[in-house]
């Protein structure tokens, strides 16, 4: 993941764009969660460490549960904590996993 | 235009009250808004243009209505429908400011005890809102009346009956797989719209066979399955392209059924061009085919030929047209060569299914 230098080039954060609801509204405009795994039997879950220390201990701890589940594993990194994670590797992530878990803290 | 609004609607978008009352929905910045549209479940399929308070102002000034006016209740959740939500589906559907008075008119037309809008989408047989388009309006917001008619490359015949279906799914709920449950469903659940060529025929048109003038602007629905072409290539007289089109006629959606379906006819021109030089009108066109249209009741009874699809016994020893009086939908639209014809099986008919409805296209 050598991309720090097309990520620092945005300055500012970019700006969401703004729509108006095309819905009679009578839903939240919210998107609907994924549907929760009924179990972890031959799924493939990413863990995802996002480069903060000692996250991969966290992670490691999680691997050996899920591999005990029946789950395989699959390992990501941010290249940095400090900024949102690539278009590439979430679309790796996404393509390649059932279910992705984050490891936040320090 | 409604991709690239100009920098006055983006300022106006800014600073001015646009009166637009919609809910504002963010899309986050790393998110694609093609796909969050996707995600939120605003498009049939293909992709949408993101409606931005600009573009949806900049639509607004295709008509003069002001954009909190109830233009109808749309089913099936029978919602209250402003022209600003319209607008907004417009500018989802790639609609030009100018169509937006064609797109009121043919949902106002629809969702109407008529036609039936809820029990069209509802329905599993896969037939939807068929919107022939009649008046000089069509030339000047550039619908297709020629070459592929029925098809793609227009701007305004697809997006037009685009944005109508957007608002079924959209504003009245109407998704494929909830209320409609269509065993196949069709292209005219998608769009289905189209222009009459009106200088090119030497009849009526179909808006004035419907009791408009030929000055007015007007919208037709017609409840209808996707298009059949009927091949003549060889008649070169107007009696045999009659039979020859009336024989295809009778097999509309089921050669079983009787009376209880509509249909819509598109002649060519170049099959036009026949009964042009024999010299008819419609009044003598729809005569002499009403001849050929007649169904001997005992041939489709339940069980003849061994089909259990039919009328019932009680209908025995009668001789019934295909269609009912003003059943049949006659329209001149196509490319200029082909010697081909087209026909829109329709579906119920009367109060229990869906009537043929017009309306004046209004600015």
């Amino acid at each position: 993941m050598n991309d720090t230098k097309s990520t620092t080039r945005e300055a500012e954060p970019p700006m969401g764009m703004m729509l108006l609801d095309p819905t009679s509204e009578i839903a939240p405009s919210g998107r609907s969660r994924a549907v929760r795994m009924a179990s972890l039997e031959g799924l493939t879950v990413g863990l995802l460490d996002i480069s903060k220390p000692r996250g991969n201990v966290f992670l490691d701890r999680l691997e050996d549960h899920l591999g005990r589940r029946g789950a395989t594993v699959l390992r990501y990194a941010k290249p940095t904590f400090t900024k949102p994670a690539p278009a590439d590797l979430r679309h790796e992530i996404a393509s390649q996993c059932d279910a992705v878990i984050e490891a936040l803290a320090d | 235009m409604t991709v690239d609004p100009g920098r006055i609607d983006e300022l106006r978008a800014r600073f001015s009250d646009s009166g637009l009352s919609s809910r504002r929905v963010e899309v986050g910045a790393l998110e694609d808004e093609a796909e969050a549209m996707f995600d939120r479940g605003w498009t049939d399929g293909l992709p949408v243009v993101a409606p931005t308070k600009a573009r949806v102002a900049r639509m607004l000034d295709g008509t003069t209505r002001s954009p909190g006016d109830i233009v109808t209740l749309v089913p099936p959740s029978l919602v209250e429908c402003t022209i600003e939500k319209v607008a907004v589906n417009a500018v989802m559907a790639g609609c030009r400011p100018e169509y937006l008075p064609v797109v009121l008119a043919a949902l106002e037309t629809i969702c109407t005890d008529e036609f039936n809008m809820h029990g069209v989408l509802a329905t599993t047989m896969g037939v939807g809102p068929v919107f022939v388009v009649n008046g000089p309006i069509t030339q000047q917001i550039g619908m297709n009346a020629g070459i592929n008619v029925l098809g793609h490359g227009n701007r305004a015949n697809l997006t037009i009956g685009r944005a109508v279906q957007l608002v079924i799914r959209n504003v009245g709920g109407g998704q494929p797989g909830g209320i409609d449950r269509a065993t196949h469903g069709s292209p005219a659940k998608l769009s289905f719209c189209f222009a009459e060529d009106e200088g090119g025929s030497p009849w009526t048109t179909l808006a004035e066979d419907r009791g408009f003038d030929r000055s007015t602007n007007v919208v037709t629905a017609f409840c209808g399955e996707a298009p059949r072409i009927l091949v003549d290539q060889k008649s070169r007289s107007a009696d045999s392209l009659l039979r020859s089109l009336a024989s295809g006629l009778l097999s509309a959606v089921s050669p079983r059924t009787v009376l209880a379906m509509d249909g819509l006819l598109v002649i060519s021109p170049e099959h036009m061009a026949r009964f042009r030089d024999a010299g008819w009108d419609r009044a003598r066109f729809m005569d002499e085919l009403g001849a050929y249209l007649m169904v001997e009741s005992d041939e489709i009874l339940v069980g003849a030929g061994g089909i259990e699809e039919g009328l019932p016994e009680s209908m025995g020893g009668l001789t019934l047209p295909k269609f009912r009086p003003g059943g049949l939908l006659v329209v001149h639209a196509g490319g200029p060569a082909g010697l081909f014809s087209a026909i829109v099986g329709g579906w119920l008919n009367g109060p229990m299914g869906s009537d043929p409805t017009s309306r004046e296209i209004t600015p």
